[in-house]
């Protein structure tokens, strides 16, 4: 399944290491990823496949609330439908 | 991949602009549970239910976790009761409402809605044993929502049944006078009702539905008053345009979890009802989004008009959104469910008259609206009836849910709390309208059924 993960919060050393190694570690493969300082707000936005995940979307989903949370992060993911869904016709 | 400010734009949506599911509701048929025993029916009503909708919640909990969208209701509506009931010889029919709660509880949805009873050009003993039956069985059940149809353009309006249901309205309350009068809150009297509305109370699952069907509700009033924000001072044309995308937008969200839940549970996909469903939360009111366009406080001159464009809007983006569009499709203007509503009544610019108004450019009616305690029933027979004709006559669904709440009075508020909210309890007219709601009989259909 393809999914959209988000990442904001203040920008520091480190948020792309410890996302990508904590998607690595579930086994997540990243297909695309986009990253800018809004208004000095770190925000990425990656798309990553979850076919080969090595846990159930709901555990995936709670870690990666658990790391945005020791990170100071505001961090989500969601089917990528559902962003399709409203934007591309 | 996407556009990064259309995955921000989508976000900002659902967690700063109250963007939700409002509803998936399972429409289930319990034609096959009629049985001359009433205990036995209510035991195949029960089995039925549970079969079928005993995947709905963990579906729908499924949904709003990968799709990071949340769905605030997971329903069952049923067909209407007092068909299923006809046949059953003896005993209490509100027994059935008890089955309906226990299969309810059992499969963990929010409401069920059906226990129902479509009585527009006459009534049967069995309609009339469901009618006398309801204040028990509001009173007595948790979940259990019920609707009666007493008029649509084709028959007319029957006024029998207009003036039986005031008093059952007031019965009700007196029934749930403890929770002030909370029964009613569950209880709608319909003009033209639909038979695939996802929404409650008036949910049930019409006699030309399949026998198991998915129906979404969408929402969304936060995203709409966001939106217009951004296009303050312009002219109309352009304020349209924008409800217009928002509401297509907000569809396509309702489209795609429809249609995930179809699939899911192995059950046809019905229809996305576009309804702008508010909630008590501040940033999801119908009545902010009508004050966002020039107007002071909701309820003052020009408030139809605005509520008329928001409507015709909606529908108009929403329908190019979804394979099939149904239910009530339209805004909702519940009193005690609107902050802005609220806010509104309280200070006496929204008043009943203005609302009856309202009701004939948007979806429904009066809609959760406390009223004085000692209202007579004739009064609320009277509401009804003014509110079945604008149905009747402008071929749309009208409703009315009143709730006389016992021992209150204007200056008052009553609190149901949750997505029910609270409200103000507002005045009616003093004078009686007794003698005309006692002719009974029926009003009948106006030219405009006359179609054929």
């Amino acid at each position: 399944m393809r999914a959209v993960m988000t990442v904001i919060g203040p920008d520091r050393v480190g948020i792309i290491a410890g996302v990508s190694g904590l998607l690595a570690e579930k086994n997540v493969n990243i297909l695309d990823l986009s990253q800018t300082i809004m208004g000095g707000i770190f925000t990425m936005m990656l798309l990553v496949d979850t076919a080969g995940a090595n846990c159930s979307f709901e555990a995936l989903r709670d870690a990666i609330d658990a790391w945005g949370g020791e990170n100071g992060l505001s961090m989500r993911i969601q089917r990528e439908d559902t962003f399709s869904a409203m934007h591309r016709i | 991949m996407l556009d990064r400010s259309d995955i921000l734009e989508t976000l900002a949506m659902i967690d700063q602009q109250h963007l939700d599911i409002r509803t998936i509701t399972m429409g289930i048929s319990l034609r096959d549970c009629a049985d001359p025993s009433l205990k036995r029916c209510g035991e195949k009503i029960y089995e039925k239910i549970c079969r079928r909708a005993d995947k709905l919640v963990e579906t729908g909990r499924a949904i709003e976790l990968e799709y990071g969208i949340p769905i605030v209701n997971k329903r069952i509506s049923v067909t209407p009761v007092a068909l299923v009931a006809e046949s059953c010889e003896g005993g209490n029919v509100a027994d059935l409402a008890r089955a309906l709660d226990r299969a309810a509880a059992e499969c963990g949805v929010n409401f069920i809605g059906g226990y129902s009873a479509l009585v527009h050009k006459g009534a049967t003993p069995g309609d009339l044993r469901l009618i006398d039956s309801i204040p028990e069985a509001l009173s007595d059940t948790e979940l259990v929502c019920s609707s009666v149809n007493v008029a649509t353009t084709r028959a007319g309006i029957n006024m029998d049944a207009v003036a039986r249901m005031g008093r059952i309205v007031k019965e009700t309350a007196a029934r749930t006078a403890d929770r002030d009068g909370l029964g009613c809150a569950k209880l709608v009297v319909f003009a033209n009702a639909v038979e695939d509305n996802p929404f409650m109370a008036g949910a049930f699952h019409g006699v030309g539905e399949a026998d198991c069907v998915i129906n979404v509700g969408v929402s969304g009033p936060g995203v709409v008053y966001h939106a217009l924000k951004e296009v303050r001072g312009e002219p109309f044309d352009l304020v349209a345009e924008t409800v217009k995308r928002t509401a297509f937008r907000v569809t396509r969200m309702g489209q795609m979890v429809a249609r995930a839940a179809s699939e899911r549970l192995g059950v046809p996909f019905g229809v996305v009802d576009l309804s702008l469903a508010p909630t008590p939360a501040v940033g999801d009111s119908v009545a902010r989004i009508l004050e966002e366009m020039g107007l002071e406080v909701c309820g003052t001159h020009g408030t139809t008009a605005a509520l008329a464009l928001l409507n015709d809007a909606v529908k108009k983006g929403g329908v190019m959104a979804s394979s099939h569009v149904g239910g009530l499709s339209g805004a909702f203007i519940p009193v005690s469910e609107d902050e802005g509503m609220i806010a509104a009544a309280e200070r006496g610019t929204l008043a009943l008259d203005k609302l009856e108004a309202m009701t004939c450019v948007c979806s429904v009616g009066l809609d959760m609206i406390a009223v004085p305690g000692d209202t007579p029933a004739e009064t609320i027979s009277a509401i009804i009836a003014d509110e079945a004709a604008i149905g009747v006559v402008n071929h749309k669904t009208t409703a009315v849910r009143l709730i006389p709440a016992p021992g209150k009075t204007v200056g008052d508020r009553v609190e149901f709390g949750g997505l029910l909210g609270s409200a103000p309890v507002m005045p009616v007219h003093p004078e009686s309208a007794a003698a005309f709601v006692a002719r009974g009989g029926r009003i009948p259909a106006p030219m405009q059924s006359l179609k054929n």
